[in-house]
Order: structure tokens, then sequence, then C-alpha cells
């Protein structure tokens, strides 16, 4: 099967490892994987901020980079909702409403794709710790997707999933809320942070490289030794 | 404006909001409680069968409802007129009160009270009415605690006291009504009851707001548990109802949906414990029923929604659903929003009532996770909304640092031109070394500041992706 990949501009920029860990658990599953040059970021922080222009700039890049692919997979639940928005950035330009449309229907998130595109379950991924998961909001809301990931990781031998309490609640990124807001931002992670050491897992495990970003930088200045893995991280270790 | 919360600027007030640690815990405890409650209420409820057809037909009933509002509120009019009853459309809050003022100056009236509503809130009604001599009681314990404890103002839409716990209730009414009593809800409870009786009985003037009005009928709707309501409305010979210009429905068959809607997202009540309805103009014997019934219709901004983007924020209930889920009402409360109406449909609707200068800052304090939108039993898409309203602030330039504009550019100009970003992504660890110390970024300048207030910031990867990706199919073929 043919897949185009966004990486997406954090895993890019700061987390190539995800990046490589989402190729080869791809190509594991039997995917042709392939990199589309034009792409750069889903445009999702213009969004949000108010900034409708920059934002559909952004876009009409990625669906020029993306739109003759067959599948378009991100390791982000953030940005693949981001790419679903395409359609409504362009209500008064048919013709490019249509093309985004088209990309939004073919894009998936990571584990969204493997359970229900592949139909795989079990990857055969090998991870002995014990592990809470952070439903990240846009993909829990945004794209509805409240199985994959836990399908994926119960599957993974050795690996025990301990609840999170409030697990529904945001982190606190929000992307530039967590730098405008940055009270408020910190009361949310710090709240969070607080349910995954009261969880006792060892890794917190997530599938948007933003709340790990948010997280991660949250935990490592309180000092707090809780490994922060990608979900593409955990079913790419396969021993 | 009346419908504003304190004197302090936003980021004052969310500092006052999270040094307030009682306040804090109350709000989170009272979420997971409402949590619960409403999910026992809507999906787990059996009775109900599938919710999300209860959303959609509400949602559905809702904007026919506004898209046909000139249509619907003349038929209310009508009706309300026909029986009797006395129709005022106030276009603003000055009208409101204005008219409101005639009518107790008219009725000699020395004493008013008044059942839970948030659109007097909204007027400042209270005060209006002192103005003119009037002694006002606010008959909801709720309302009551805030109104004899300095005039304190609402945290929630339903729950306006959500923010003070029994002791210090307790020490409110020891101070400010000779209680002498202990902090045991049902001895307090019973206390503001024995005051509120007697007031009751000597009311020249009954007010309430309006849940819903049908307008087949001419009927107003009210949905409460503690009866005060039956109460001012059946003592005195005067009833005012003061209603937002968008809170009708077209017949019963719509009531009976969105009383189901409101009672089971707002409190996790399958029904509330009373329903009322009031029809102007009854049998010449009736002796429980005003004389006269005065229904106020409030404009005050609402308009300003109809016909743009905005016209789905209208729908809202006022039911708190939102609010209940919102992780950030969660850790600020509900003063902090500087609106009678807080929590994210308050950051929606106090811009749209009050203005940008004042509630600007209100579509921000929101992380966009969509947990209202997902809560919200009219389906109001309430992140997109907030959303539209960032949209429309940042296009006014005053509003904006000229910082943050240009690095939106910049952003534009970087994702629509990949050789730019491909630099950016490669000149990135080179750019941010020298702020590397043991593998991250503590204290970064400029827009990395504000991160590293309280979080690191990650060192980016050494390796290019790109080149790693090139390399790794080359050795696959």
């Amino acid at each position: 099967m043919k897949v185009s990949l966004f990486v997406t501009c954090l895993n890019e920029i700061f987390y190539q490892d995800v990046a490589k860990d989402v190729v080869e658990v791809l190509e594991r599953l039997g995917c042709e994987i392939d990199l589309p040059r034009g792409q750069t970021c889903c445009g999702q922080p213009a969004y949000n901020s108010g900034y409708r222009k920059d934002a559909i700039t952004a876009a009409k890049q990625m669906i020029t980079s993306f739109e003759d692919s067959e599948y378009i997979i991100a390791p982000s639940g953030s940005c693949t909702a981001m790419f679903k928005e395409y359609p409504g950035l362009f209500n008064e330009h048919k013709g490019w409403q249509e093309r985004a449309q088209a990309v939004a229907e073919k894009t998936y998130e990571f584990t969204q794709f493997i359970v229900d595109v592949l139909g795989v379950e079990d990857v055969g991924a090998v991870y002995p710790a014990q592990a809470t998961y952070h439903t990240s909001c846009h993909m829990l809301r945004l794209l509805k997707e409240t199985e994959a990931p836990f399908k994926l990781l119960e599957n993974v031998k050795g690996l025990e999933l301990l609840p999170l309490e409030n697990s529904y609640d945001c982190c606190g990124f929000g992307g530039t809320f967590a730098v405008k807001m940055v009270p408020i931002s910190e009361q949310m992670v710090d709240e969070k942070v607080r349910n995954i050491e009261q969880s006792s897992a060892d890794v917190l495990i997530a599938a948007d490289s933003g709340c790990l970003m948010n997280i991660k930088g949250r935990m490592d200045r309180k000092g707090i030794p809780i490994d922060v893995k990608h979900i593409a991280q955990i079913l790419n270790t396969l021993a | 404006m009346p419908m504003k919360i304190g004197e302090k600027p936003f980021f004052g007030r969310v500092d006052d909001a999270l040094q307030d640690h009682f306040m804090r815990n109350a709000m989170a405890s009272a979420q997971d409680r409402f949590r619960n409650k409403k999910l026992d209420a809507t999906e787990r409820d059996e009775q109900v069968g599938d919710w999300e057809e209860w959303r959609s037909a509400g949602e559905e009933i809702r904007r026919h409802t506004l898209e046909n509002l000139d249509f619907y509120l003349d038929q209310l009019s009508e009706n309300f007129s026909k029986r009797g009853g006395h129709v005022f459309f106030a276009k603003t809050v000055e009208e409101a009160n204005r008219y409101i003022q005639k009518v107790a100056k008219e009725k000699d009236a020395k004493y008013v009270t008044k059942s839970k509503s948030m659109v007097t809130e909204e007027i400042g009604l209270n005060e209006a009415l002192e103005e003119v001599g009037c002694h006002v009681y606010e008959t909801d314990l709720a309302e009551y605690i805030l109104q004899i404890d300095n005039k304190d103002r609402p945290s929630h839409i339903v729950v306006p006291s959500l923010h003070k716990n029994k002791e210090q209730i307790r020490d409110t009414f020891q101070a400010k009504a000779g209680y002498t009593g202990t902090e045991e809800p049902h001895e307090l409870t019973a206390f503001a009851r024995s005051q509120l009786r007697e007031v009751f009985l000597k009311a020249d003037i009954g007010i309430t707001g309006c849940n819903f009005a049908i307008a087949e009928s001419g009927t107003i709707s009210l949905a409460t548990n503690e009866g005060n309501a039956n109460m001012v409305t059946t003592y005195p010979d005067t009833q005012i109802t003061v209603m937002g210009m968008e809170r009708l429905v077209p017949t019963w068959e719509e009531l009976d949906v969105l009383i189901n809607l409101l009672s089971r997202s707002a409190v996790g009540q399958k029904i509330t414990t009373y329903v009322t309805n009031l029809t102007p103009g009854v049998e010449e014997d009736c002796v429980d029923a005003p004389k006269e019934f005065h229904l106020v219709i409030l404009d005050a901004g609402r308009s300003n929604a109809l016909g743009t983007e905005f016209q789905s924020a209208l729908h809202c209930i006022r039911c708190a659903a939102c609010v209940n889920v919102c992780p950030v009402y969660r850790h600020i409360g509900g003063h902090a929003y500087g609106s009678i109406y807080q929590g994210p449909i308050g950051a929606v609707l106090s811009p749209i009532l009050g203005g940008y200068e004042e509630y600007g800052e209100l579509p921000f304090a929101s992380s966009l996770c969509a947990a209202c939108t997902e809560a919200c039993p009219v389906k109001i898409p309430i992140h997109e909304l907030l959303i539209k309203h960032r949209e429309k602030y940042v296009n006014h330039q005053e509003n904006v640092k000229t910082s943050e504009k240009l690095a939106m550019k910049a952003f534009g100009v970087g994702t629509s031109t990949p050789f730019l970003f491909q630099i950016a992504v490669k000149g990135a660890p080179m750019f941010m070394k020298p702020l590397i110390k043991d593998g991250s970024i503590s204290n970064g300048p400029g827009p990395m500041k504000p991160w590293t207030a309280i979080r690191e910031f990650p060192a980016p990867g050494k390796d290019n992706f790109r080149s790693w990706f090139k390399e790794h199919q080359k050795g696959r073929q």
C-alpha cells in the first residue's frame, strides 16, 4: 500500500526519532512510504491564533503537496484534525475547497490508519513497562478517535496500561495558548502531571508530540523522572 | 456595563483566582461531580436512548427558531398581549431598566422579590430598582447568599455561589443577617427560608427571568428547584419577566425537548423539581396569579450576532454544561472571566454583548480542547466560535503586538515556501545551540521566553529527517 507521510513540523524539527519510528512501523506493515517534498506545517498555529489568511497560505501548500497521494498519514491527532479543517477555510473558493475536501478525506492519524485501514491491532511490539496514556484532545474530540491507540497498546507485549485520572482534561498545551496564557496553562499541566505521577506509571505515552512537548517540558523542569514516549516509539520497539 | 465583574485587567483577575485555593478546589470537585451526574442523566440513562439524537433535535430546534426569530417573537408578543399581558421590547440595558423602573413607580412598589435570573444580572436590575426606592430581595438560595454578602457576583450561570463553601456562608449569615446556627446546610437553608417567607408575603412586584417563552401560547416557562419562583410569581399583584430575545420556542413540543436537554445537561436531573408555566390573563376568581404581567424582551447586543458567523451563540440555553467541563474554568473559576457569563460560552457571548475592548482576551483563554463543543446539548461549535472571535480580534491592528503579526507573517511565508522551511529546520540546531544546556533550553529569549518561564524547551534533534529518509530508502532498494 502506498502512503504519504506528513511528518509534522514538531517531529521534523525536534523529534526525528518519532518520525523514523513511524516510517519503520508502517514499512513493517507492508506500506510503501513517500515523503512529499513540499510539506511544511499544517498551519494550525496561525489558524488557532486567528490568522486565517496565513493559515490558508499554509493549507494551500499542503494541499498541493499531498493531493496526488493515495493515503496521507500524520503521527499527530491534532495535525490530522487540521487537515480535516481545510475545506472550511475555502468557503469562497470552490475550486480549492474541492481539492481540500479530497485531501481531508484521505488523511489519517497514524494509529487510526493502522487499525482502521490496515486492519492491524498487533504490530508485534514488545515493551515491558508500566505506562499510562494521555488522550490528546483533538484526537479525542475532533477526530473522535477513542479506540485505535488503546487497541494497539493493549497488544504490546509486556506493557501494562494504568488508568489516568481525569484523562479527558486538556494538558494545557493548546498551541499558542501555552505561551499566551502561561499562568493558566501552568495550572493545567501541573494537574496533568500530578495525575500522571499518581498513576504510578514509569512511562507516559501519547500520539501527539505537542502535548508531549508540553508535559515533558514541565516534568523536566520539576525534575520528575517519568519517561515520555510517542506511541510510534513504543510500537517500533521489538524486543 | 452591569455584566462586568471586577475592575482589574484580565491577568490580574486570573492571578487573584489562582491564589484562591479554596475556590479552585471547589471548582475541581464540582466539575467532577457534575460530570458524573450529567453522564448518569444522559448517555448512561436508558430512558434517554440515543443522547446524540436528542442533541441533534435540540440543535435543529434552536437553529430553526433563530432563523425565524422575528416571526416567533411577533407571535409570542401577540399571544402574550392578547391575553392581557404587556410586552416591551428593550433595545438596550437602559431601556429595559427604565421600563421596569416606570412600572415600579406606577405601582408605588416598596418590595420586590426575584427568582434566579442571569439576564437581570446582565442589566443590573437590582441597582436600577434601588434607585427608585425599591427593596429588592433575591429569593434563590444561592443568589440570596450572594446578595447579602455585599452583593457578591455569580461565578457560575447555574450555581451562582459555587465559589463559596458552607463555612463562608455561615459567617456571612451571622455577620449580615443575625444568624446564630452552624454551617449545617439544612440549618442554613431553613434560616434563609424563614427570612424569605416574610418577604414573599409583602412583595409588591415579583420578577423572574425566563428559561423559555412559548410563542404559540404566549407562555413563560421556568425550570427551578427551590420553589421560590412559584412564590415570586403567585403572591405579588404585578409580575415582570425579563427574557433575552433569543430564549423562545415555537410550541410546547419543542419545550419538551429543550427542558429535557436543559435539566439533564445542567444539573444531571431528569427534570427539575418545578417547571412553572405562566400565561397572562387568568379567570377573575383566581387568587394566586398576578393581575398585571409584563414581559421585557431584551436585545442588548444580541442582534449583533444575528445573521453573522456568531448566530449559533444565541442557541445557548444557559445550562453551563460547557462551563462544567472546561479545564480553564476549572482553574480560574468564574469571576476571572470578568463577566456574569463565564466559561467557554461566556468567552463567546461576552464579547458579542460587551465588545472586544472589555472582553477581547476571553476568546484566547481557551486551549481549544473542544470539551465545550462536545458537552453542548444544542451542539454549538463553541471552540470554533472562539477561533472566529480571535480572527476578528487580530484583524483590528491596534489589538495585537507587531511582533506577533510579524511572526505570523513569517510563519505564512515559511510554510508556503518549502525551501525556506527547510532552511529553518536545518538551521534550528545551530541557531539554538548556544541556548542548550543538558539537552534542553531553560531560559529562552524572545518568543521562547513565556514557554521556558515554566517548562523546558526541547533541543532540536541533531539529525535531518529528510536526509535520513533518503538514505533509508536507498538501503531498501
